[in-house]
């Protein structure tokens, strides 16, 4: 596992010292074999345990891998290779006593607060009685006293999360995971809902004794979390491994806690993590296609010019930290346009700061045609996708070629899903330099004649 | 029942309708009460007379009573025979639809079919599964009213099963999945996941299939099998001797009865059932306009029916779901050795063997059936698949035509559609066929009248369902397009052309798809009708089916139910599809 060299960081399996994990994952890996026999490898073999009294953050941009990597430990989603151990024995399918919290509620609309949080106890075959009183218990600690009664629609998001918090619970979990349980609720009403749930936590009042969250907000992992593991991506891999000894509550303006962030961002965006070429660790290397071609970041080239912009206003160089802050946005909203800017030469990234390039500079002050042009140049001179597509096109008589063609050739190198979204956004991209013209209609790429 | 629970605090208001008192309007209530146990008493006493007559003698040549004042009765006979067949359809329906969800190997297998079953005609099943019934129960009654039962069912199911089948594979990902970790067993996954999630496909299809029902009453209470004629007491089979004899009144009277039940349905049933399944709606956030029943707040007021369901039904469920949870066992099972191969799949390949088998028998035996017809006969059918084929697509153009102006004015005109729109509802749950013996009374003595019936019927059948999805797409059309074609100062022709007609596109290819398949259906009982004495046909498809069945000829209906199943399946694909995939890319308006 690659781990940068932060003073903060130390393996959290040794920390752990004398207990055993709850779950503990062996070499896990998630894989796509080709009909040609090639895999296409989702997430590298990864090991990964989870102690009693922690509470661990799974942090990485979207589309990393987090939701699937915590899929395979519930045991939701198979492994393709690698095992989960519950208490050391190895398990087939859903763990036994695990919850989870999900992105988006996954309340059942026709059932009632108390229905909703009574399912899972009706489905171990609990007597109603015994059910009741276990629900109304868990349903007054998280706060929805006098909602039992309410279906879902009528409550706000907060609320909503809050019975998918008490249906997690009510079965007394030992493992209560989180998929992202708070992005889809507005910034107050998710900071509430993290204070609320760090006091069960902190003051034992739920017996459950370790909490695993996927995240992909720095700041939330880092005011949860005894330990962070960033994961990097293409494949997902362990990338950094954080523990967090700031006492709680953690108070987001002390400097441990900013150098904390900090650092994290500085991992996050550290260059020679993505798009690494070997980045298989105890994998099968000599399975993987050699020549992986770069992934490209899902972004809009429209998006780059206004961050460039902002770059030369603030004076060509700034802390990618402080940058999301004063944007407000999330690092999942705002890496991939760094990405892309860093991909076409026109940023560089260096310790968690963004620097323009005279590229950059260039582009930043033009005016659309002119930008058109730049773009079109470090484009075909960094991308050799936008560069094979040219290419191809040029090659034929027509200059006409399908869609298919081009997926066909991304098939090899990614899952169907992601090489779908190259493609949109090497056409998106193309299309914005005027390589060639796309017809969604008939999916046919035409190079545009200079 | 959810509506007379206390209202709880909320994050957003509930209209005051909802709010009652607690206690008040005791003596209202303990009215209805009694009602309501009249109405079992009536139930009651209903079952007792089916049954006398089910299991009575078999009356193949019942004679079919002209006098208005049986008419009750003989509505009731319908109703039964409908909601049985209803009945059947849906749990035929449910089962259908969630082997073929959870089956990847069955799905490849059920799915077409259920799209070639349900291009098939009514008539097409009328001779096997009426001598199959007959056969099975020589002696009584219950054969004969079986047989019409399973005929009305043949109808009915084929929507509603891929209703189903479709809402089970559109569940949201993260719902499935908390049924999975939360350990729900099957039947929990069944009653608190996927039935509620299917629950407004399953009711819109339902109340869609009962109309079909309802079309098709008279064909499926009273026809002939070759030399055999078979008729039921019933609303269709009163129609159908109305019509034949040329009874004018009483063919009024029938059509009033008939009328009149649909109309009671609709109020006591189906509103109060849209107005419940609102709570199945699969939505964040409540919306803003709800659906409201008088019906059904009153029978929510009606202490018995909460009571029942409190003291019988639910319990009930509840008993299943703790009695069949595996929780705890499939813990345990965790830790178990990779899964052993069980020894079903040598079974499931021997059940597969003797299908196959049996596939090919019958195979073989329908293709020595065919091959014994004339080339003579096949270029007659042939013919005539191509004027139904001409006569169905009339119908659709002249639907279209007048549907598209009318429905956009509808959509577009909210003050009007308020009038308007309950207007059409009425008109269009009245079975086309009941009209039909009236239509005819004007048009016979037309030349060519029977053609312009047989027209008009299939009109008259599928309009509506071009004409409610073409108001819905003229409502969808959002404000600001429709803003900004005002401010451009678009023509009427730039207007349709850029706005209107793309933006309705979608769901008029809905309409049309819907329509185009009941218009072939149709057609068995357009072109062919027995009216004052005689038989009134126009050449086509559905007459040489209709008159096949009635002569016993197997040979030609197989033939010809193969060819209309075949065009109605080669148009689906060919024209219809594609037509859906350009409306689903490029016409769609995303939000």
């Amino acid at each position: 596992m690659s781990t940068a060299n932060i003073a903060s960081q130390s393996p959290a399996a040794q920390s752990a010292g004398s207990s055993e994990p709850i779950i503990e994952a062996r070499k896990l890996e998630k894989f796509y074999t080709q009909p040609d026999g090639t895999r296409i490898q989702v997430i590298s073999a990864t090991d990964l345990a989870v102690y009693p009294g922690k509470i661990i953050a799974l942090l990485g941009p979207s589309g990393c891998g987090k939701s699937t990597l915590l899929r395979m430990l519930t045991g939701l989603s198979p492994s393709s290779a690698g095992d989960v151990y519950w208490h050391g024995q190895p398990v087939r399918g859903e763990s036994p006593n695990v919850s989870i919290v999900f992105q988006s509620f996954a309340l059942f609309p026709w059932l009632t607060v108390l229905e909703n949080v009574e399912a899972p106890l009706e489905a171990r075959g609990m007597p109603t009685i015994e059910r009741h009183k276990r629900a109304l218990r868990i349903i007054d600690a998280v706060g929805l006293d006098g909602f039992e009664s309410a279906y879902p629609k009528e409550l706000s998001g907060g609320m909503k999360q809050r019975v998918g918090v008490a249906r997690a619970l009510v079965v007394e979990p030992e493992v209560l995971f989180m998929d992202e349980p708070f992005s889809a609720l507005d910034v107050l009403t998710a900071e509430t809902l993290r204070g609320e749930l760090l006091e069960l936590w902190l003051e034992h009042k739920i017996p459950t004794r370790a909490i695993f969250i996927v995240t992909h907000n720095i700041e939330e992992a880092v005011v949860l979390a005894d330990r962070i593991i960033v994961l990097g991506r293409n494949p997902a891999h362990i990338h950094a491994d954080f523990t967090v000894t700031i006492p709680y509550p953690r108070d987001r303006k002390t400097p441990e806690f900013i150098a904390l962030v900090d650092d994290i961002y500085r991992v996050l965006t550290s260059p020679d993590d993505r798009n690494l070429l070997t980045t298989t660790v105890g994998g099968h290397p000599g399975k993987i296609a050699a020549h992986k071609p770069i992934m490209l970041p899902h972004t809009r080239p429209g998006g780059m010019a206004g961050l460039l912009e902002i770059l030369v206003d603030l004076g060509g160089r700034i802390d990618l930290h402080r940058l999301a802050d004063e944007l407000s946005l999330e690092v999942d909203a705002l890496l991939p346009t760094v990405d892309t800017a860093a991909l076409l030469g026109l940023l560089r990234v260096e310790e968690g700061d963004a620097i323009i390039t005279p590229e950059g500079q260039e582009f930043a002050r033009a005016d659309i045609q002119a930008r058109k042009a730049i773009f079109r140049k470090t484009a075909l001179a960094n991308v050799p996708l936008l560069r094979q597509m040219e290419q191809s096109l040029k090659a034929k008589a027509d200059r006409t070629l399908s869609d298919e063609f081009f997926r066909d050739l991304l098939d090899e190198h990614f899952s169907e899903d992601e090489s779908r979204r190259q493609l949109e956004t090497a056409i998106q991209w193309g299309r914005y330099a005027e390589l060639f013209d796309y017809d969604a209609a008939t999916g046919k790429l035409t190079l545009t004649e200079v | 029942m959810s509506l007379t629970a206390a209202a709880p605090p909320s994050t957003t208001p509930i209209p005051p309708t909802q709010r009652r008192p607690a206690g008040s309007r005791w003596s209202f209530s303990f009215l209805i009460d009694i009602i309501i146990f009249l109405f079992i008493f009536a139930a009651i006493y209903g079952v007792y007379a089916i049954g006398r007559s089910w299991l009575g003698p078999v009356q193949a040549q019942a004679e079919i009573s002209q006098d208005p004042r049986i008419l009750p009765l003989y509505a009731f006979y319908s109703l039964v025979r409908m909601g049985v067949a209803y009945v059947l359809s849906l749990l035929f329906a449910l089962a259908y639809g969630y082997i073929a969800a959870n089956s990847r190997r069955a799905e490849i297998l059920m799915v077409p079919l259920l799209d070639i079953l349900q291009s098939i005609p009514v008539l097409s099943f009328l001779p096997g599964v009426m001598l199959a019934m007959v056969a099975i129960f020589p002696h009584s009654q219950i054969g004969v009213e079986l047989g019409s039962i399973l005929l009305i069912f043949t109808g009915q199911v084929w929507n509603i099963a891929f209703s189903f089948y479709s809402s089970l594979k559109t569940q949201p990902r993260e719902l499935k999945e908390a049924a999975k970790i939360y350990r729900f067993s099957g039947w929990q996954r069944f009653v608190e996941l996927d039935l509620p999630f299917s629950t407004i496909g399953l009711v819109w299809n339902s109340m869609m299939s009962v109309a079909g029902g309802w079309f098709f009453l008279m064909a499926c209470e009273m026809f002939v099998l070759g030399s055999r004629d078979f008729r039921l007491p019933g609303l269709g089979s009163f129609l159908q001797t109305a019509a034949s004899r040329g009874d004018t009144r009483a063919i009024l009277w029938g059509l009033a009865a008939m009328i009149g039940v649909i109309v009671l349905l609709d109020q006591l049933i189906w509103r109060p059932v849209i107005v419940w399944a609102d709570k199945f709606k699969f939505e964040q956030v409540e919306s803003a306009s709800q659906t409201q029943s008088t019906l059904l707040s009153l029978i929510g007021r009606a202490s018995i029916v909460i009571r029942l369901y409190r003291l019988l039904f639910s319990p009930l469920i509840n008993w299943i779901t703790l009695s069949l949870a595996v929780g705890a066992r499939r813990a345990a099972a965790t830790f178990a050795a990779p899964k052993q191969k069980k020894p079903r799949t040598l079974l499931g390949y021997f059940i597969a063997v003797l299908a196959l088998a049996g596939l090919a028998v019958a195979l073989y035996h329908a293709a020595l059936e065919l091959a014994q017809l004339h080339p003579e006969d096949y270029g007659y059918l042939l013919r005539s698949a191509a004027y139904t084929f001409l006569r169905v697509n009339a119908a659709l153009l002249l639907g279209a035509l007048w549907t598209i102006p009318v429905g956009v004015y509808i959509g577009s005109h909210p003050r009007f559609s308020r009038i308007a729109q309950p207007l059409a509802q009425m008109a269009a749950s009245i079975p086309a066929t009941a009209l039909f013996p009236v239509i005819l009374l004007f048009l016979i003595r037309l030349r060519g009248g029977i053609e312009i019936a047989a027209m008009l019927l299939m009109l008259l059948g599928t309009q509506w369902y071009i004409l409610f999805n073409v108001i819905a797409g003229a409502m969808a059309i959002p404000t600001d397009l429709k803003e900004v074609s005002h401010i451009f100062g678009f023509g009427s022709w730039d207007r349709w052309r850029y706005l209107i007609l793309p933006g309705i596109f979608p769901y008029l290819v809905t309409g049309m798809v819907t329509a185009s398949g009941g218009a072939w259906n149709a057609s068995i009982v357009a072109e062919y009708f027995h009216f004052q004495g005689r038989i009134v046909s126009a050449p086509g498809l559905g007459s040489t089916i209709a008159s096949a069945s009635d002569s016993g000829r197997f040979d030609i209906l197989l033939a010809s139910t193969l060819i209309m199943a075949t065009v109605v399946v080669l148009i689906n694909r060919l024209l219809w599809r594609r037509l859906y995939r350009l409306a689903s890319t490029r016409f769609k308006l995303e939000a």
